[in-house]
Formats: structure tokens, C-alpha cells, sequence
């Protein structure tokens, strides 16, 4: 652990109490602003019956509808703003991967909010003015660049905008300019962590000291490596456009939940499936409301990420939930005899066997009235055993820590190398052959 | 005295064996051994070819998980109970084999074992100590 200050201690450490109330009060406030000024939220409501009045508790969120991506493309790309544009600041966009993107907006209000909770994670993740912060996230449309850039510089340290890209020169700049905290995905911390290596670079020759990494879902192994090759200390946050962009939470230095910014953003947890609230100890899709943005107010927005939220409170006095890392998208749920599966939970199991993760893919049938689940892994030179005996054990091995973890017998199967359907050089995870009813 | 000997993962397929001989073929690679242990889903082949890193590069390029294991060539006496005269001394040295399988030398007619001990060091210490003939790996490559 490195040492860290708060930022905002007055709504960081705002006594729960305390807490509940102001989000009352602010989620009273947003509804009636979407209900007076985004017409097809209002129309949302009227289908539900519900209108700004009935919400008198916080609980009483539960009577809202729901919103999810496919409403905010239906809103291309200005419907859901509630405010005229000449109020806007600025505009970002979802990268359009999956459909349409989707457009957000901020005015002079939200960005200050977007810049103040990004400074609040950058303060508990070690960052002082004194750093010199490296931005390797792409500058344009994603919110990363931007919104880390304008939090680093409130915090008062010196920032380096120097975008995605170009490796070589990215460590250069480093070396040259003395960068003490980096910004990126985890994925590009590890491949900056290689090339680093691969440069035959000693460890005196980077002073980077912390380091912030976001957009992505990533495992504590991996932040063992960045932490390893890089010579820094990794912190997790997370965020995403629809909502604001990076900021809604981040690790603290104990590196144990990310601290959700409660004053601004309302979580709760569903089952993706029911649409049922889940207690905190189980895994539930978050879902987010908006409590004072102005631009574009979000109730309930599904964000298909799945997480859950940590007990207790934190040795570093913060009050708002700690939310873990993710751990899946509710886009990637199965539901096999009953019980919810995510990808991401076999893939915990196979790291765990030898500490390499293998190509694998779930393939879900139907025997009769039964589900099935088959494991399929990729026999890499790393599993490989010349005795049979040890292929056998190995297949046991697994079969029996899945059972564990999912709940439920699923079947491992051994199989060659690059035998398993690969899309883009990603690798096709699931395979659901039941009959569509 | 060690053989190099190669092991291919391979699944249960149709075609699976006659697209890895092919390639080992199109490399000019000759098969001096050869044994294939399987269950319903997959099985584990073994090989004692000619040139080792070669097949081990050619094999790998084309995508086939393979590792290289020790094993020993035992020369065993043509007639009833060679076998047994061989695998007594290891029985009473406490020696356990892996796994085995035999072929037939061309130019003497003898039969060649090839053995994967637990431990290899012990068991080529108790074959030597009881005079039994364990094929150069050169020698085996050869063949």
C-alpha cells in the first residue's frame, strides 16, 4: 500500500445517513427533470403507470422503468437530452461496435461533476499534484482521454496528453519526461510492460510510481504482472459514456472494491434474468441512475455489467459502496438447468489449474428435457502430459473445481489446439445449441 | 542411452493420424516407433523418428501440442520368456514402468522395447546391473 488523501472528503465520507437522504432528494430532482423535458422517458413512465410523485423512498426506484442501451440508440442522437444544446459543452460517443452508437452529452455542470469524480479516484488510487501523469488512452470520442486528462490536471499534477498508439515512442516519453503515473487499459499496461522488458530497460530507468487503469475488465493475476513489469501500483475504476464516462468508481489503495461515487450515481444490482433485486453478496448486473447529471439523466440504466458489491466498510473511511471487479456481461449469461453461468466463472477455473488460461468454449445442449454443459479446452503444450493417467486427472480436475464453482456437472472435453472457432482472434466462447423455443 | 521420444496430443477424429504422418512424410521424416493410446475423446501419440527437432518443429508449426519425452530402447532376447527376463530384474528393484511397446528390429529380427519408467536414471541403473542390452539412442534412431 502506498499513501493516499481523499479528495471530497465531505461526500466521500458523508455519513450514510446522511447519504441516503441527499440521494433521495436527488433522485426526486432527476426524475422530474426526465419526466418534464426527455419525452420519451415520460412516455416510458406512463406505459408503467408511474409518475414523479409516486417516488417518496429510495426504494420506490424500483418502480421506474428500466433504461438500456437499445433506448438511448432509439434516442440518436440528441432525444434524450433534456437540456437545449446550447446548454451542452461537449459531446462523446460509444464506439458503435455493437449497433448504432450512442451519443452523450454535458453541460458546464457535468463536466465539472465528471472532473471532480475522476479526481476523486486518482486521489485514492495515490495520485498528488507532484506526479507527472502519462495518458496513453485515446483522446477523440471514448471518454477515457478526456475525462482522465481533466481530473489529473484538477488534482494539480502534470499531465501528458499523449493518446493511444505508438509504443516505442510511449516509452520514451516516459523515460525522457519521467512519467510517475500512467493512464491506460490494463491490457496496454501489460503489453507496455513486455516491450519494457524486451527493451532490456532496468528498473531505475522508468519512474512510474502508480498507476490507473479502466475500460476494461481485469483480473488481480493481471494486476500482479502490470505491478511486476511496470514497477507501480494499480489501481482498478471504473466507468462507462452512457453514465458519465470513467469516474462512477475506483480502488482506493487497499486495491479491495471500487468506491462508487454515491452523492452522483445510484446503484443497485439485479438478477439479469427476473429483473429481481440481489443481495450484495451475489453476483447481479449493475444498474445505475444518474442522480445529478443534466445533460442526459439516466434512470436504471442497465449497464449488463456484472459485479457484486463488498461487505464492510473500508479501513480508508470512505462510505460508498465498494463495487468488485467485474466479472461478466449480463449479455453473456447462461441459464443452464437453472442456474445462472457466466464465461467468466469457468474462465477463473482454468486459470486457476495452471496459471495460464487455455482457449476454451462452452457448449450447452439439450439431452431429452436436460441441459447440457461440455467445457471444451485447448490441450496447450502447457496442459499437455505424455502420460494419460495425468490427461485423466486433469480432466477430474476441472470437471470437479466446475461443479464447485458453477453449481451445476458440466463435462470437460480435451481437444487440439486451434480447434475451437475463432472470430477476429477472439475466441468464440460460447456455443449454445438448444433449441430456440 | 535416452531416447527422445515425441508425444502428440490428439483427439479422437477421423483423419487426425493420417494428416500428422503426412506431414512428418512431406518433411522427410521416417517413423521408427510408434504407439497410440486412446480413450473415447482422445488419445496421446508416441513417436521415435529419425530426426527429433526436426518433427518437433514441423509438428509444432503445425499447430500440435507435442512435448518431448525420455525413454529407454531395451533389445529383448527372441524367445519364450525374454520379456519376462527383463521386467523381472525392474519388478524386484522396485522400478515401475509407465507405459511400454514393442517393435521389431529389421536387420536382426530382435524385438525392440521401448519403456517410460517413473524413474528413468534408477531403472537404467538396474538394467545395467543385470546385463541387459539398452539400444544406444543413435542407434535407435537408425533404424
Amino acid at each position: 500500500m502506498i499513501p493516499s488523501a481523499i479528495w471530497d472528503p465531505e461526500f466521500e465520507c458523508m455519513h450514510v445517513d446522511a447519504l441516503r437522504e441527499l440521494q433521495l432528494e436527488r433522485l426526486r430532482k432527476v426524475v422530474r427533470r426526465a419526466w418534464g423535458h426527455v419525452p420519451y422517458y415520460r412516455q416510458k413512465m406512463q406505459v408503467v403507470g408511474v409518475t414523479p410523485s409516486d417516488i417518496k423512498t429510495l426504494e420506490d426506484i424500483r418502480k421506474l422503468p428500466f433504461t438500456t442501451k437499445d433506448d438511448l440508440r432509439l434516442c440518436y442522437p440528441y432525444e434524450a437530452f433534456a437540456v437545449p444544446l446550447e446548454k451542452v459543452v461537449r459531446i462523446h460517443a460509444s464506439s458503435g461496435t455493437t449497433g448504432k452508437s450512442t451519443v452523450v452529452g454535458y453541460t458546464r455542470k457535468d463536466m465539472e461533476v465528471w472532473t471532480n469524480v475522476v479526481a476523486r479516484f486518482l486521489v485514492a488510487g495515490g495520485l498528488t499534484s507532484k506526479d507527472i501523469v502519462h495518458i496513453a488512452f485515446s483522446y477523440g470520442l471514448f471518454t477515457g482521454g478526456f475525462g482522465l486528462h481533466y481530473g489529473a490536471e484538477r488534482v494539480g499534477a502534470s499531465v501528458i496528453p499523449v493518446s493511444a498508439g505508438r509504443s516505442e515512442r510511449q516509452i520514451q516519453i516516459m523515460r525522457d519526461f519521467g512519467s510517475t503515473a500512467l493512464v491506460c487499459t490494463p491490457s496496454y499496461a501489460v503489453y507496455l510492460g513486455e516491450l519494457v522488458q524486451g527493451m532490456g530497460l532496468k528498473p531505475g530507468d522508468l519512474k512510474l510510481r502508480v498507476g490507473f487503469f479502466g475500460a476494461e475488465a481485469w483480473s488481480n493475476r493481471v494486476r500482479e504482472e502490470i505491478q511486476a513489469k511496470l514497477g507501480l501500483f494499480a489501481t482498478d475504476n471504473y466507468g462507462l459514456s452512457e453514465i458519465i464516462g470513467p469516474g462512477v468508481a475506483g480502488e482506493c489503495v487497499h486495491q479491495n472494491g471500487m468506491h462508487i461515487s454515491e452523492d452522483h450515481f445510484y446503484p443497485e444490482r439485479i438478477d439479469p434474468d427476473t429483473c429481481e433485486p440481489v443481495g450484495p453478496d451475489r453476483r447481479g448486473e449493475l444498474v445505475l441512475t444518474t442522480l445529478t447529471k443534466e445533460a442526459i439523466p439516466l434512470i436504471r440504466y442497465r449497464t449488463r455489467d456484472i459485479c457484486m458489491l463488498m461487505p464492510g466498510t473500508c479501513p480508508c473511511g470512505r462510505t460508498g459502496a465498494r463495487m468488485s471487479k467485474i466479472t461478466g456481461r449480463s449479455d453473456d449469461m447462461l441459464i443452464i438447468r437453472g442456474a445462472n453461468i457466466y464465461p467468466s466463472q469457468v474462465e477463473e477455473v482454468l486459470l486457476d489449474v495452471k496459471g495460464t488460461l487455455p482457449h476454451y468454449q462452452l457448449v450447452v445442449s439439450r439431452e431429452g428435457a436436460l441441459d447440457r454443459l461440455e467445457v471444451r479446452v485447448e490441450v496447450s503444450e502447457e496442459f499437455f502430459a505424455d502420460e494419460m493417467k495425468k490427461l485423466n486427472e486433469l480432466d477430474r480436475q476441472i470437471e470437479h473445481k466446475l461443479e464447485n464453482v458453477l453449481g451445476i456437472r458440466a463435462s470437460v472435453k480435451l481437444v487440439e489446439p486451434r480447434t475451437i472457432e475463432r472470430s477476429e482472434g477472439k475466441a468464440k466462447r460460447v456455443l449454445d445449441l438448444r433449441p430456440k423455443e | 542411452m535416452k531416447v527422445r521420444q515425441l508425444s502428440i496430443f490428439m483427439e479422437n477424429r477421423a483423419g487426425r493420424l493420417a494428416e500428422i504422418m503426412q506431414s512428418l512424410g512431406d518433411a522427410g521424416i521416417n517413423i521408427r516407433a510408434l504407439s497410440l493410446a486412446d480413450t473415447s475423446d482422445f488419445g496421446i501419440l508416441r513417436l521415435i523418428v529419425s530426426q527429433v527437432d526436426k518433427a518437433l518443429e514441423v509438428l509444432r508449426k503445425a499447430g500440435h501440442t507435442v512435448s518431448l519425452t525420455d525413454v529407454v530402447a531395451v533389445e529383448v532376447p527372441d524367445h519364450p520368456g525374454g520379456l519376462a527376463s527383463v521386467l523381472t530384474p525392474l519388478r524386484e528393484a522396485g522400478v515401475n514402468v509407465e507405459y511400454m511397446y514393442a517393435f521389431v528390429e529389421k536387420a536382426t529380427d530382435k524385438a525392440v522395447v521401448i519403456f517410460r519408467f517413473e524413474e528413468t536414471e534408477a531403472a537404467l541403473k538396474v538394467l545395467a546391473g543385470a546385463r541387459i542390452s539398452v539400444l544406444p539412442a543413435e542407434t535407435v534412431y537408425k533404424l
